[in-house]
């Protein structure tokens, strides 16, 4: 079942109430958290994970040194209002691999503001943190403000993607407004903030998206970066190019016309930031 | 302050190199995402609401009196194509060499010292426009026209659209082009408030298409504009 993000009650499992009744007249206010600590044994212990309101977290089964977290969907979204917040942090040495159970939906509702969703992300030095959850659909009539925080040590790793698909099959989308913005060792790496759907401006114009329905990126970040920058790379003409940053990081920017397509692109750029990422 | 300095650092003609960049629309005009003045009416106003508008909120924050070095990081940040990002600080040079001959000013010549390679064009913009005895919403004004003009002028040339229909678009953007301007110089003013430099608070509005095709048209041979 997908996760959803809702503005409004839309769907009768949306009167399901969070285990911790943490429903008011404003709406939900989840706040969810996971922290990934090194343990005495080489591996990655998880000293905090706590799910809360529509995020219901998983531990999954660990790889080499690394702890492994699933969003599940504990609930179909919270109502208008609502916002639910999840942060991240990755101790120094450790590693946490963080992907969903399905794509998560913000839906549409008919009362209250937009959802709010925001993702604060920290990565200490000689950590790693892989974020790959599924895509973000935005079903026709929802609104949703999206926000990632990410702060990284200078000798931190990350593999960020984030996907974004408006509208499901045949539908037009909702408005999708998200903000990504992106600190290494303190300083300003990546701030690209977007803003989709109907009574967003020129967002599906030729200087935006044109025909796509799909959109998405793919940011690489590792000291390896700083000795050897990504060369710019056009992946495919008109719908993807991976790019150095200002900083020891490759972002793979990429527009398609829908999630498949865009999952190759994304899938394809990572290949080429392997050497760079796994340098030492 | 003189509000006629404004006519001369907007002019297309101010000698800063505008007039060999196309704005992103000749790799948009290749790639046919460009074909006649609707196209280009939809062009202009998706990048004055991306491009046009973080451009003119860093801007407004340098007119204000924000941090020109701390702008140009924040700058770097927003744009994440490098062949943007070179051609931002090759703008940036090239209109401070003539801002510095217009109207002379220590922060001009201390932004020239720290930075000889450049700094992006916006921030340079906005201490040319104080050193002009220009105001924030100026500033504002000088970019968010620059966002749109270039693309139009370079279209009449890339596609051969008559020049009063160009002119029609941009006079049809004019009512857009205030309330980003106005929204610009709100977030620029707030930015450098307090004598701080707060870079979180300003626009940071992208376009995929944009930094996509910036990259595919600096490995292009064959180009009439530089970007």
């Amino acid at each position: 079942m997908a996760r959803g993000v809702t503005d409004a009650a839309a769907a009768p499992t949306a009167e399901v109430r969070p285990p911790d009744g943490t429903r008011a007249t404003g709406g939900v206010r989840a706040h969810a958290r996971i922290t990934a600590a090194p343990d005495a044994r080489g591996g990655t212990a998880l000293p905090e994970l706590a799910g809360d309101g529509p995020i219901a977290l998983r531990r999954v089964r660990a790889g080499a040194g690394e702890a492994r977290v699933c969003l599940v969907g504990a609930m179909a979204g919270p109502l208008g209002g609502d916002r639910v917040r999840l942060d991240v942090r990755v101790e120094p040495g450790a590693a946490l691999r963080v992907t969903s159970a399905a794509a998560t939906l913000a839906l549409p509702g008919t009362a209250g503001g937009p959802a709010r969703y925001d993702v604060s992300l920290a990565v200490g030095d000689g950590a790693e943190l892989h974020w790959l959850p599924e895509p973000l659909v935005s079903v026709r009539g929802s609104r949703l403000h999206v926000t990632y925080r990410i702060d990284l040590a200078p000798a931190a790793r990350l593999v960020f993607r984030e996907e974004q698909v408006l509208g499901r099959t045949g539908e037009p989308p909702g408005r999708l407004v998200s903000r990504l913005t992106v600190c290494s060792g303190g300083r300003p790496l990546l701030d690209q903030a977007t803003d989709y759907g109907p009574g967003a401006p020129a967002w599906d114009g030729p200087a935006v998206l044109a025909d796509n329905r799909a959109t998405g990126q793919l940011l690489v970040a590792a000291p390896g970066f700083a000795a050897t920058p990504a060369k710019p790379h056009v992946l495919a003409t008109a719908q993807a190019a991976l790019t150095p940053l200002p900083g020891p990081a490759a972002l793979t920017t990429a527009v398609a016309p829908d999630a498949l397509r865009l999952r190759t692109l994304l899938d394809e750029a990572r290949t080429h930031t392997t050497a760079a990422y796994e340098a030492r | 302050m003189t509000r006629a300095a404004l006519l001369v650092l907007a002019d297309g003609r101010f000698p800063a190199g505008g007039h060999a960049h196309s704005g992103g629309a000749e790799q948009a005009v290749a790639a046919g995402r460009i074909t006649d003045a609707a196209g280009l009416a939809a062009y202009c106003r998706g990048r004055l609401h991306t491009a046009g508008l973080t451009s003119a909120a860093l801007a407004a924050a340098a007119c204000a009196g924000a941090d020109p070095l701390r702008l140009d990081e924040a700058a770097d940040a927003r744009t994440p194509s490098p062949a943007l990002r070179a051609t931002a600080r090759r703008l940036g040079r090239q209109l401070l060499r003539a801002a510095r001959a217009a109207w002379p000013a220590a922060e001009l010549d201390a932004l020239a010292g720290a930075r000889p390679r450049g700094v992006h064009q916006p921030v340079i913009l906005g201490v040319a426009a104080r050193a002009a005895g220009l105001g924030p919403a100026d500033a504002s004004y000088a970019a968010v026209y620059e966002a749109v003009s270039g693309p139009a002028t370079a279209t009449v040339r890339l596609l051969g659209l008559d020049p009063f229909e160009a002119t029609a678009v941009l006079a049809r953007l004019a009512p857009e082009l205030d309330d980003v301007a106005a929204r610009a110089t709100t977030a620029g003013v707030r930015a450098a408030a307090g004598g701080r430099t707060d870079v979180d608070v300003l626009p940071a509005a992208g376009a995929p298409l944009l930094d996509i095709a910036a990259e595919e048209h600096a490995v292009r041979t064959a180009r009439l504009f530089a970007s």
